[in-house]
């Protein structure tokens, strides 16, 4: 996992959690096209994203040393909105879906909401990314640890032990994942905000290359980096 | 400092520079406000207009290819009447030139389309788009009949005295043969090219990266061929052609311009840098400044083409 951090005031004192940056990774026209990432921490004047190596955009990035400069636009996409008071906020992701949850961790917190639970599986514990996480519990799909299971059969769990702890879940990991959550959600009649991934082109909303299929919507389709990347979890088709 | 004139006319449409945005690469020029002055615009082209709001194609509708895209939106779009109320005001109020584009899937509902864009008088000019590759009916099918293709300019002819420009494709034998045939039934200029049918597989899934499997191929790779088929074109017709395909930069823009384009639209460039129609339009007034040019159309149409260069020094 590689952590990049920046240095840009503009971004660190406007990005909320759930918004994302557009990164021309380097100049000219490969790649062609700018990658988005959702923004993980702002401290100070720095601004933290966080990556696997998946393709030729992620590569790029991992070799970008102290000094350089990235061309970023942003910021990007529709926030996490605050929960309802009186409720638990419930951080659940897997894999890399965590990107989000530290700056979202730390906005909670900054807003009166201190007892914060995060859920967080992955294939492996050497999958586990717990950067700046808290009250973390773990699911392994191996067992390698924490639970040994997905981290929804984890969350399930969790209700069953917490019965009648009033909840807002926050969601964000593989597309496998967020169905199952989302299955969950609809089955205990909870409420949910999902920020999906996807191959976007602008990222403005000029394109329209995101669509993300809607339920109960006049529009059949929202895009992804316009209407998103927050929904309720309830709002879309998780495909 | 000379002093350069950048502004020119197309039958009545008055543009304040050569570099227009194209169709569906820059929404309805309402999206990118706050990046881009969007008066130093030459002219907004907006997202293809249908009678009926169209959801689009299901996703993915992007994939990233060597120096270009390939894409399938399937001309998502409000529709004519949310079109109408919500963003004809706003382009209105611009003080830049509006060309709005129209796609459909009938000769009746591009007729209807224009018939109600026209009563509002809320743009400066259309394009007709009859080569979108990724709908089923109408778009390409219609682009790449050479009759149709008329037929449709013919019908639209004489409903509008602003300037009708037809949108051609680059999927057929000959570009120029589509160029004389909406020339010879009133067209008062022709754009090229729209993409090219293009395709990208995913070797580990063993699907097609884009949810139609084909799509149109846009963005650097394609401005070779871009050029090529406007070089075609202005051999073979006298009305004003409109480059588009592949242009990222001034240096870009000025190929085409020298080519003898009478203006140019920038597409998936704006995806990288939404100012960069601006920008480019700035390069060109640099390079003119440069030249001693006082006017950009003394540019165009100058390609020398007596003699072989024999050193090209910037390919090192």
């Amino acid at each position: 996992m590689y952590a990049l951090h920046m240095r840009s005031f503009y971004f660190a004192s406007t990005i909320q959690p759930g918004q994302f940056i557009n990164i021309k990774v380097q100049s000219g026209f490969y790649p062609l096209l700018r990658r988005p990432f959702s923004v993980a921490q702002t401290q100070d004047d720095v601004i933290t994203i966080l990556f696997d190596i998946v393709g030729e955009g992620t590569r790029i990035l991992s070799l970008k040393k102290p000094g350089d400069m990235v061309d970023v636009l942003g910021p990007l996409g529709r926030p996490f909105t605050l929960p309802q008071s009186d409720t638990v906020p419930l951080l659940v992701a897997g894999g890399l879906g965590m990107a989000p949850m530290p700056i979202l961790t730390k906005w909670l917190k900054a807003n009166g909401f201190k007892n914060t639970e995060t859920f967080l599986g992955a294939r492996s514990k050497d999958y586990l990314v717990d950067y700046q996480l808290e009250n973390v519990h773990y699911a392994t799909d191996d067992g390698s640890q924490g639970y040994h299971g997905t981290v929804v059969s984890l969350l399930d769990q969790w209700f069953t032990d917490n019965r009648g702890t009033e909840v807002t879940v926050y969601a964000c990991g593989p597309n496998p994942m967020l169905r199952g959550l989302q299955n969950l959600l609809q089955g205990r009649s909870l409420k949910g905000q999902v920020s999906l991934e996807c191959v976007m082109a602008c990222g403005i909303g000029i394109c329209q290359g995101c669509p993300v299929e809607s339920v109960n919507s006049t529009k059949r389709y929202r895009l992804v980096c316009n209407d998103g990347p927050v929904f309720d979890i309830h709002s879309v088709v998780i495909q | 400092m000379t002093k350069v004139q950048t502004d020119f006319k197309l039958g009545s449409m008055h543009c304040r520079n050569r570099v227009w945005v194209a169709s569906g690469t820059f929404g309805y020029g309402d999206e990118c406000l706050d990046l881009v002055d969007v008066n130093k615009i030459g002219a907004i082209v907006t997202k293809s207009l249908s009678l009926k709001p169209r959801d689009g194609n299901p996703p993915p509708r992007v994939v990233e290819t060597p120096s270009g895209m390939i894409n399938s939106i399937g001309l998502a779009n409000i529709g004519v009447d949310r079109f109408l109320e919500e963003k004809a005001p706003f382009l209105q109020s611009l003080d830049t030139s509006v060309v709005v584009n129209i796609a459909a899937g009938s000769v009746e509902e591009y007729r209807e389309v224009l018939e109600r864009i026209e009563s509002t008088d809320c743009c400066d000019a259309y394009e007709i788009n009859v080569s979108c590759p990724n709908v089923k009916e109408g778009g390409l099918s219609f682009g790449t009949n050479v009759r149709m293709t008329a037929e449709i300019t013919r019908e639209l002819r004489p409903l509008t005295g602003k300037p009708l420009i037809v949108k051609l494709t680059p999927n057929i034998t000959s570009v120029s043969e589509f160029a004389r045939a909406v020339q010879d039934e009133g067209a008062d200029a022709v754009s090229l090219i729209n993409t090219l049918v293009g395709m990208s597989v995913d070797v580990r899934t063993r699907r097609p990266k884009i949810s139609t499997t084909t799509g149109g191929l846009s963005g650097p790779a394609i401005r070779p061929v871009a050029l090529a088929k406007v070089y075609e074109t202005i051999r073979s017709v006298s009305i004003p052609v409109i480059g588009i395909g592949g242009i990222t930069s001034a240096n870009d823009a000025l190929e085409f311009l020298i080519t003898g384009a009478e203006a140019v639209e920038i597409g998936t460039a704006n995806y990288l840098n939404p100012n960069v129609a601006v920008e480019i339009a700035e390069g060109i007034t640099t390079f003119c400044q440069e030249n001693d040019i006082r006017n950009v159309s003394e540019i165009i149409g100058t390609l020398q083409t007596d003699q072989t260069i024999s050193v090209v020094k910037s390919w090192m």
